[in-house]
């Protein structure tokens, strides 16, 4: 028994684990320490846990992209990022207009709606046309080609958009009912962060929603588990394909105006940071898993907001905010040694098994 | 069949190394020349033969003279760039589009405002030796890659708008030879802008933000520097990533410190957010902001939105007969008002480079040019009370030919450019 045992822990497993440990006493002690230097009032807590929280939103919607489209191609579609710029740099053009004619302000719900609408179609569009030219000729090559693939077409359509709009950046316009704050049992919370957070909730649900309780969910999740079966079943897997294609472009758009709520800029490289995190955010919930998408994203955003000044700052790091993407990535590279099967990952396998 | 590519790569290779290494320098040595005075355009010699120590250019009859820009013509930072060269070309304009009754070819590169592109556009332009001289770079970044394959090229280099000190700082490593600039030193711009913070907004305490790239890091340097020799407290110096979105963490960190003045130096389109987020920040809601002439651009106010109001920018401040007169032709030429700052210098280095050319070029009957690089060199360097549309200026040993008065201007909500509020 003890022998097996000796037999199966190698070298490796031991450094592995040593340096999960220290990471794991680092974070502590930084965390206490912070604490107890009583540098970062509770609001500061607060105010960050909230817009980590929105920040995550943003993530769990592009996340949905990614891991949709590894549940039922296996292939992780690198264009996301582009998919996922597309939709409000082209939708800054009618919310100009719109703020130029006087409407945003007058009829601010509408307005957001109609832009919203107009993100989403053009991400879905862009992602129908990326599977229908870039992938499906690729279905059945080896698992590397349509991975190339993918990332020759991000810098395909990052060049063809800053060809269209330019190479530099747009602003948003201010939508004036939504600045400000509300005062929330005592806390300032500002209205944006409330909207994205409640926004991407909801969107969430709708998307759990239509792959758990629709027919068409029922067929995305059968081609998911065998195409071939499916097929037999008499399941359209083309039609299924780019269903699920324009699914995740569709919420890659909506994503786009939440984070342009947050960050009103855009330009033709704006996708490729947040849909790297997106991505992180997919596999530490479990790649191929749609709650494990809403978990991870909205674990990372947490993380990133709160982590650098909570787990670095009492380390006596100094500036730790700058090593907030190490921690993201940090997190990314801890997922993949201890459970590359993320966090509702397994779950998963058991269920569809 | 890789092999054979290898082969024929090493030989392109080895053919490459012998060209470069036989190119200027394979010049007959003779003693090099030194050429203050300008030279001749009486009696020609029978065939030109060229002294310089590092080479010459020589323009055919009909050829045309080749400057070319570096500058970022493309990116958040575009204005930056495009500012400059709209000056640049009126500049030629002005001078009926010849030097020396040849033809000026003027092209260039985008430099992406980043070390990366300085250096794919240094590398690219320094292999064209028909350049005479290259105006650029617009950000410091860019020179710190491109200047050491520009100098090496034997260019004259004059940059519009670089103001990081070390580039002309005597004895420093990143002073190159051939290399200039009409834009003002940071260590002017610091201290004028520490000198505003205290004396006229009356802050005691400033935080300080670079984005890592040359200009911001040296600039809030002179400003915490000079700030803290007045008395005042720098909370913190910290730094943010140029393409970084979410302020957050960082902006939770200036608020530990309380500072009433945020200084962030910086570029678009951080700092358009930064300001955008100030203001969503608990303890920050009503701190001053202010950066510097990197974000003095119709940008700041797309980027920032109504956030905007009351955003402070250091920029050298321009006025004059000569100056308005320029900016009449501007918005002529091209429909609406500058839309950087620093087109007037990028103007004033062209008129520069024109002067110094026709001071040394020889001219042949025909109407060939003979340039020499070093000769073009040091007679921009003796460039002396020349005066242009910034000023006066005066060139220093190192390169610096600014003469500059810096003012600070206060953004409003949907405006450009910016008002002017300092000095009164």
């Amino acid at each position: 028994m003890l022998r097996t045992f000796r037999q199966r822990i190698t070298i490796t497993d031991i450094v592995i684990w040593a340096i999960g440990l220290a990471i794991a006493i680092m974070v502590v002690w930084g965390t206490i320490s912070t604490l107890q230097s009583g540098k970062y009032a509770t609001g500061t807590w607060l105010d960050l846990t909230i817009k980590g929280l929105a920040v995550g939103g943003v993530y769990a919607l592009i996340a949905m992209g990614y891991t949709l489209v590894y549940g039922i191609l296996r292939m992780i579609n690198f264009a996301h990022s582009e998919v996922f710029m597309s939709g409000p740099f082209t939708a800054v053009f009618l919310a100009n207009a719109l703020a130029q004619s006087g409407f945003l302000n007058k009829q601010p719900l509408l307005s957001m709606l109609l832009i919203t609408l107009l993100s989403m179609a053009v991400s879905a569009v862009v992602a129908m046309l990326l599977e229908r030219i870039a992938y499906r000729r690729l279905r059945y090559a080896p698992r590397l080609v349509p991975l190339i693939t993918a990332i020759g077409a991000s810098f395909f359509l990052q060049y063809v958009f800053r060809g269209l709009y330019g190479s530099g950046f747009k602003g948003y316009p201010t939508v004036t009912s939504l600045q400000g704050s509300w005062n929330f049992l005592g806390i300032e919370v500002y209205k944006t962060q409330i909207v994205v957070i409640i926004s991407a909730i909801l969107m969430m649900v709708i998307l759990y929603g239509i792959v758990q309780w629709t027919k068409i969910g029922r067929a995305m999740r059968a081609v998911s588990e065998d195409k071939e079966a499916a097929e037999l079943m008499g399941i359209n897997v083309d039609r299924i394909i780019v269903f699920t294609f324009v699914l995740g472009g569709a919420s890659a758009g909506a994503a786009g105006i939440l984070y342009i709520l947050l960050f009103p800029v855009v330009w033709f490289f704006m996708g490729f940071i947040p849909s790297i995190k997106a991505f992180t955010a997919a596999v530490l919930g479990g790649i191929g898993n749609v709650a494990g998408a809403f978990v991870g994203a909205m674990l990372l955003g947490l993380l990133e907001s709160i982590g650098p000044n909570l787990f670095l700052d009492g380390l006596g790091v100094v500036n730790p905010s700058q090593l907030k993407d190490a921690i993201a990535f940090i997190v990314l590279v801890l997922i993949l040694i201890f459970r590359p099967s993320g966090i509702l990952g397994e779950r998963v396998t058991q269920t569809k098994a | 069949m890789s092999k054979k590519i290898f082969a024929l790569f090493s030989v392109l290779m080895v053919a490459t190394m012998l060209l470069t290494a036989c190119g200027p320098k394979a010049t007959p040595t003779k003693a090099p020349v030194v050429t203050e005075a300008p030279v001749v355009t009486e009696a020609p010699p029978a065939a030109f033969e060229c002294t310089d120590a590092i080479g010459c250019v020589d323009v055919a009859p009909g050829d045309p003279v080749h400057i070319a820009y570096l500058l970022v013509v493309a990116g958040p930072n575009e204005t930056l760039g495009i500012d400059s060269r709209n000056g640049i070309e009126i500049a030629i304009d002005d001078s009926g589009g010849m030097i020396l009754d040849h033809d000026v070819k003027f092209d260039g590169e985008d430099g992406g405002c980043a070390a990366e592109g300085g250096q794919a556009a240094g590398t690219k332009l320094a292999a064209d030796t028909s350049i005479v001289a290259v105006i650029g770079t617009s950000c410091s970044s860019e020179a710190r890659a491109a200047e050491p394959l520009l100098s090496a090229a034997g260019f004259v280099v004059i940059s519009p708008s670089n103001t990081a000190p070390d580039l002309t700082e005597a004895g420093n490593k990143n002073n190159y030879p051939g290399y200039l600039r009409t834009a003002h030193n940071d260590k002017i711009q610091g201290a004028v802008a520490a000198k505003f913070a205290w004396e006229f907004l009356g802050v005691k305490s400033a935080a300080t933000i670079h984005d890592g790239s040359l200009y911001a890091d040296k600039l809030q340097a002179v400003f915490a520097d000079n700030f803290k020799q007045m008395g005042g407290t720098i909370t913190l110096q910290t730094a943010v990533d140029p393409n970084q979105t979410d302020m957050a963490s960082v902006m939770a960190d200036i608020a530990t410190g309380t500072p009433e003045l945020i200084y962030f130096p910086i570029f678009l389109p951080a700092g358009g957010l930064i300001v955008r987020q100030a203001k969503t920040t608990p303890g920050l809601e009503n701190t001053k902001l202010m950066g510097a002439d990197g974000l003095f651009s119709p940008d700041v106010v797309t980027a920032a939105g109504d956030d905007v109001e009351g955003f402070m920018v250091s920029s050298p401040l321009l006025t004059g007969a000569a100056y308005d007169e320029f900016v009449a032709k501007y918005e002529t030429k091209f429909g609406k008002k500058p839309i950087s700052i620093f087109h007037a210098h990028a103007y004033d280095a062209y008129m520069m480079i024109k002067a110094a050319i026709e001071a040394v070029a020889v001219v042949d009957a025909d109407g060939t040019l003979h340039i020499g690089r070093q000769a073009l060199r040091d007679a921009m360097y003796a460039t002396k009370d020349f005066s242009g549309l910034t000023g006066v200026l005066t060139c220093t040993a190192t390169g610096d030919c600014a003469n500059p008065t810096i003012g600070a201007y206060q953004y409003h909500k949907g405006t450009y450019p910016p008002e002017l509020i300092w000095p009164e």
